[in-house]
């Protein structure tokens, strides 16, 4: 009976274990995770600080989840070493886990910036579910007041909502000169900045902070920010929401290669036989840069992690790559940006645009050799999966290249063929 | 395998009665005067007809076998039912992340009207023949088992 062990229960380890029991539903499956709270869903702990999401809703399986799939779960463990010759998992508290497949999703962790005075009471990361009750908690237990979230990207802009929606006054600050600029150009960046602004949101961009400040009198609490272009920011909180590195270190200085993250092929085993890594801490395929490079998103980790699952159980799957994409809901502006967003001046691009000023409408196309590359689409999403299976697909739009970013848009566009094919019609 | 909805494109004439009928199947007073004059929260459509004259047809969410809504599910609201097949999505559990909506191939996948969660397709539940299907006076939806 083949042995899998798993090290983290997030996206790629959740994918991982459906995977595995859809090919064998006997072999024995151990999940070692160092949270105490297991398959809940990351990307909903700023749901959870803002109070619209309790403990129940942000579990995205059933109850029963680990018993179901007859899963022995280690939760509260650290996985502290490996062992590729006896193939073994170290576990902080001395114990051994022998497995006979073995999947690296250990996921990110929150990069830090070395800052004087990260040590005070009130400076927080924002990752775990643990965070986000720390960060509640501390709201409620000061009667937290302001906020500075550092960071302007997707992470800053989830938990600056819920700093919102909390009744605090958030200051956003970012190192870009726009926020979101993984995800939007200047004119999409703008549209946004401009609403964060007025739900009453101060936006520091082009800079960081230098330092963080005492409370008067009580120097170990956080009292405030001295950002780098010299303002000083009063403050009960410091939210460091920058994103997340790769969290490597299991094998550091062991035999897995590692590059940023762990090294992946395109089934994603590591170089080590019988190892293989998923999600935040692997290198996965992008198609659209045609290379491997970390993408710490949870979808992406999900697949990931069945592909890894498949492989281990030995249904052999190819991952078919992902790419940068996100879909946002913050502010009342739905957002999706998958591929290239912001690319810079190059001949052998197309860039499509339309913009409606007064609606905060904002959609981009991005072509090469007229297949579609990038996709922005502010504030108007709602067929954003059909430009997506066109781009993941590699199909020529040529011919309705210039329905693509209308209102009417639809699979009504596209070739009767195509739309056969896809069983859309008859 | 699971029945789906199609569409026979040559069929339908564009009147868009599909879509008063499904608002009205999801509605909570099933009623069609109340459903769109005074129900709040507002009931919405699960089935679009597209149109790029001279064609029109429907479409509403395909089940899909390995349906990359369910995998992309950020909170785990889409599901796949292994027993019939289709996909569920529950309201409840849906943080309105827009995930699901950025991944269907088909578009059809819609927000509420308040914009908190998404609304698909559900095939109308305990009845005969989803609401669209029973409706078309043009026979230009048939509800029968097709390859996904």
């Amino acid at each position: 009976m083949a042995k899998y062990v798993i090290v983290g229960a997030s996206a790629a380890g959740l994918g991982a274990v459906e995977a595995i029991r859809e090919v064998d539903p006997t072999g024995t499956i151990t999940v070692i995770t160092d949270e105490t709270c297991s398959h809940y869903s990351r990307p909903m702990i700023s749901d959870f600080v803002s109070g619209k999401a309790d403990m129940k809703k942000i579990n995205c399986r059933t109850e029963e989840f680990w018993k179901e799939n007859n899963v022995e779960a280690l939760t509260g463990k650290k996985a502290t070493a490996l062992n590729f010759t006896e193939k073994t998992v170290q576990l902080e508290s001395g114990e051994k886990v022998a497995y006979e497949k073995l999947l690296l999703a250990t996921g990110g962790k929150p990069f830090v910036p070395k800052t004087e005075g990260s040590d005070k009471d009130g400076v927080f990361t924002f990752t775990t579910i643990g965070d986000a009750q720390r960060i509640a908690a501390k709201i409620d237990a000061i009667n937290a007041k302001a906020a500075v979230v550092v960071g302007g990207g997707l992470i800053g802009i989830s938990v600056t909502e819920a700093l919102v929606k909390r009744g605090l006054k958030v200051t956003m600050v970012e190192l870009q000169d726009k926020i979101l600029s993984l995800l939007l150009d200047a004119r999409g960046s703008d549209i946004m900045e401009a609403v964060v602004k007025k739900a009453g949101v101060n936006i520091a961009t082009g800079q960081s902070v230098q330092k963080i400040l005492g409370k008067p009198g009580n120097d170990g609490v956080v009292g405030g920010v001295l950002l780098t272009k010299g303002d000083q920011v009063p403050c009960d909180l410091v939210i460091m929401a920058i994103g997340v590195v790769p969290r490597t270190e299991l094998v550091l200085g062991s035999a897995v290669k590692t590059n940023r993250g762990i090294v992946v092929d395109n089934l994603m085993q590591t170089n080590v036989p019988d190892v293989y890594a998923s999600g935040d801490v692997a290198e996965a395929y992008d198609f659209i840069i045609n290379q491997n490079r970390t993408l710490p998103l949870w979808p992406l980790a999900v697949l990931e992690g069945q592909v890894a699952g498949y492989n281990m159980a030995g249904k052999k799957t190819i991952y078919a790559g992902g790419t940068n994409m996100s879909s946002l809901k913050y502010f009342g502006i739905p957002l999706v940006s998958i591929g290239l967003a912001n690319p810079k001046d190059d001949p052998t691009l197309e860039i499509i645009v339309k913009q409606d000023t007064e609606h905060n409408v904002y959609k981009k196309l991005v072509l090469k050799n007229n297949v579609i590359v990038g996709i922005t689409l502010v504030n108007s999403i709602e067929r954003a999966g059909i430009l997506f299976y066109l781009m993941k697909n590699t199909l020529n739009v040529k011919k309705f290249k210039a329905q693509l970013l209308e209102d009417d848009f639809s699979w009504a566009t596209l070739p009767v063929g195509l739309q056969r094919k896809m069983s859309v019609v008859q | 395998m699971v029945k789906r909805i199609i569409a026979k494109q040559e069929n339908c004439i564009g009147c868009g009665l599909c879509e008063v009928y499904c608002t009205v199947q999801h509605s909570k007073s099933k009623d069609i005067v109340k459903a769109y004059n005074s129900e709040s929260p507002k009931p919405i459509s699960r089935v679009t007809v597209e149109r790029n004259k001279p064609v029109s047809f429907a479409i509403q969410c395909r089940h899909c076998e390995d349906a990359p809504c369910v995998l992309a599910c950020l909170s785990g609201a889409m599901q796949k039912d292994e027993k019939t097949g289709q996909v569920t999505h529950n309201k409840e559990k849906c943080m309105g992340c827009w995930t699901c909506i950025m991944v269907c191939p088909y578009g059809a996948i819609k927000m509420d009207k308040e914009g908190h969660v998404v609304a698909k397709c559900d095939l109308c539940q305990g009845f005969d023949q989803p609401a669209c299907v029973a409706n078309c006076p043009n026979e230009a939806l048939v509800f029968k088992e097709v390859k996904p």
